[in-house]
């Protein structure tokens, strides 16, 4: 071994060293400051996790665009959703007066709220835009309790890390981590445009959280879930769209 | 222009290669996610081809225009009377990941490229080509179907090197904008980044012309490697090799007859820096 290639292979050598502890340390402190996606693992998981972190460095507390009243579409599109099953029939015959969202998890007083005791918490409408995937949007007003106030009525436990949420539909849930839970703007939705929340857009309730994709938005919520690790529900990967394909984290 | 022509004599093993190592290692990594962004782009365009302009858009409303194809989702009114599957999940993931992948590659490349002067000395345009004179100079040659000079496998004409410049400050960090302003998080901490494109629904139009331009960079930039020579192209390329030609220049040749091929420096060279030039009467 000559003398150019030696110092090439010391300089390569540090160099493969230097990352690979970097990369180490950026792994324990984005574990530590919760930076990492519950679907990390997989060929796509390096990707999830620096949009994941980066965004939660850069969007912590960031409030997603309003828009003026002018700007309402007048032309909201509402997604195809599946046939209703027997249990949201039976709720739609009775004008869903007997709709309940229970509280449940790392939570200190657990509760099962009517649509009424829903409506008593401060309400919050904001004009914000829903983004699909897809490609579409459209904006609309969307009125309701933010969802903090519901979570800390419950009294909420520190240790809460994420909320699970579930509509009346089978196998459609998701999860948001605490920055979008607590954030203003993520909203009980039981109204839209001054009325009640049509069927088509989620009625009778809809959980919006405008800084993500369409997605997570789930329709016809039924409850919520404070926990400290998302291993427990469904395959482990946050929420049902991972184990269909799809990220956890919609903010992109 | 044609300065710098090395002649055989001149070439040895000790030679700079033809592009940095740093070039060509950023240049593929390139290459693959720019094919992962483009798979990944055309599905995710796929479940609905229709394109708007301002803040919002969706099937209920008028489109600026329609791709038409038929859509992987049942509600797009596309005319067509069935459904393409679902590629979203696994193209939305790698959609990401290559952008992640190729904005640091990029970073990287161009700190480097600031660093070492590779855009000073390779991309940006020799004083005496920085005229309009020098630039249709270029075309001419091409609509005319000449072969590229010797000197274009040591460096690059004006016209390549406009367009390189293009492609790497214009074109890419356009997309990247156009693409960090599809993003419902990433907007609301820096919401000018759509405002000012005209909101959602132009920055996805911008977007998507804008991945056309990079696409139809793709095809002319290859076309034109296989014109001026693939093997020796990619070989510079891939391994940095100098060489001048290595194969014939096939479809000029349709029109100008076959060229004389002889070799050049053979046996005054070491074995693996065989090289070969085209007769250019």
């Amino acid at each position: 071994m000559n003398k150019i290639s030696r110092r090439k292979f010391v300089t390569a050598g540090l160099a493969a060293t230097a990352g690979m502890s970097g990369v180490a340390v950026a792994a324990t402190l984005a574990k530590r400051y919760g930076l990492i996606p519950p679907d990390s693992g997989g060929i796509y998981g390096p990707g999830e996790t620096l949009t994941y972190a980066a965004q939660r460095l850069l969007t912590r507390h960031s409030l997603a665009r309003e828009f003026p009243r002018s700007m309402i579409s007048k032309a909201p599109f509402a997604n195809e959703i599946a046939p209703f099953n027997d249990a949201f029939k039976h709720h739609q015959s009775s004008g869903f007066a007997e709709w309940r969202l229970s509280v449940d998890g790392m939570v200190a007083r657990p509760a099962s709220l009517s649509m009424s005791d829903l409506r008593s918490f401060p309400v919050r409408n904001q004009i914000t835009e829903v983004v699909c995937e897809e490609g579409w949007s459209y904006i609309a007003e969307w009125i309701g309790a933010p969802l903090h106030e519901v979570l800390n009525a419950a009294g909420i436990l520190p240790q809460a890390r994420y909320v699970v949420y579930f509509s009346v539909e089978p196998d459609w849930w998701e999860s948001i981590d605490m920055a979008d839970a607590l954030h203003p703007q993520t909203l009980l939705t039981y109204a839209m445009n001054g009325g009640d929340l049509p069927v088509s857009f989620g009625g009778p309730l809809r959980l919006r959280v405008p800084r993500q994709l369409g997605y997570k938005s789930v329709k016809f919520i039924t409850r919520l879930t404070a926990t400290d690790s998302l291993k427990r529900f469904g395959k482990g990967l946050g929420s049902a769209s991972p184990e269909g394909g799809y990220a956890w984290y919609a903010g992109i | 222009m044609l300065s710098g022509v090395p002649d055989a004599a001149s070439l040895r093993n000790s030679d700079p290669p033809r592009h940095a190592a740093f070039v060509r290692v950023t240049h593929w990594i390139t290459t693959i996610c720019f094919f992962a962004l483009l798979i990944s782009g055309a599905e995710i365009v796929i479940s609905h081809p229709r394109f708007y302009w301002g803040e919002t858009g969706n099937d209920l409303t008028t489109p600026l225009f329609k791709i038409p194809i038929p859509a992987s989702r049942n509600l797009v009114p596309t005319g067509y009377g069935y459904v393409l599957p679902d590629q979203n999940g696994w193209s939305r993931y790698l959609h990401f990941e290559a952008a992640w992948a190729v904005v640091l590659t990029g970073l990287v490349y161009t700190i480097w490229g600031l660093w070492t002067g590779h855009f000073r000395s390779n991309l940006f345009p020799a004083p005496a080509d920085r005229t309009w004179g020098a630039f249709w100079g270029v075309i001419a040659k091409h609509i005319r179907l000449q072969r590229p000079d010797q000197a274009e496998a040591f460096s690059y004409n004006v016209v390549q090197r406009a367009s390189y410049l293009i492609v790497i400050f214009i074109l890419f960090p356009l997309v990247i904008w156009t693409g960090l302003a599809l993003s419902p998080a990433f907007n609301s901490a820096v919401p000018a980044a759509v405002n000012v494109l005209g909101g959602r629904q132009s920055a996805r139009t911008l977007h998507f012309f804008l991945s056309a331009f990079l696409l139809l960079f793709l095809i002319v930039h290859v076309a034109m490697i296989v014109l001026a020579g693939f093997p020796s192209r990619m070989r510079a390329m891939i391994t940095g090799t100098r060489i001048i030609h290595y194969r014939r220049f096939v479809i000029p040749s349709l029109f100008f007859g076959r060229g004389n091929r002889f070799l050049l420096g053979r046996g005054s060279d070491s074995g693996d820096r065989q090289r070969t030039v085209e007769d250019r009467t």
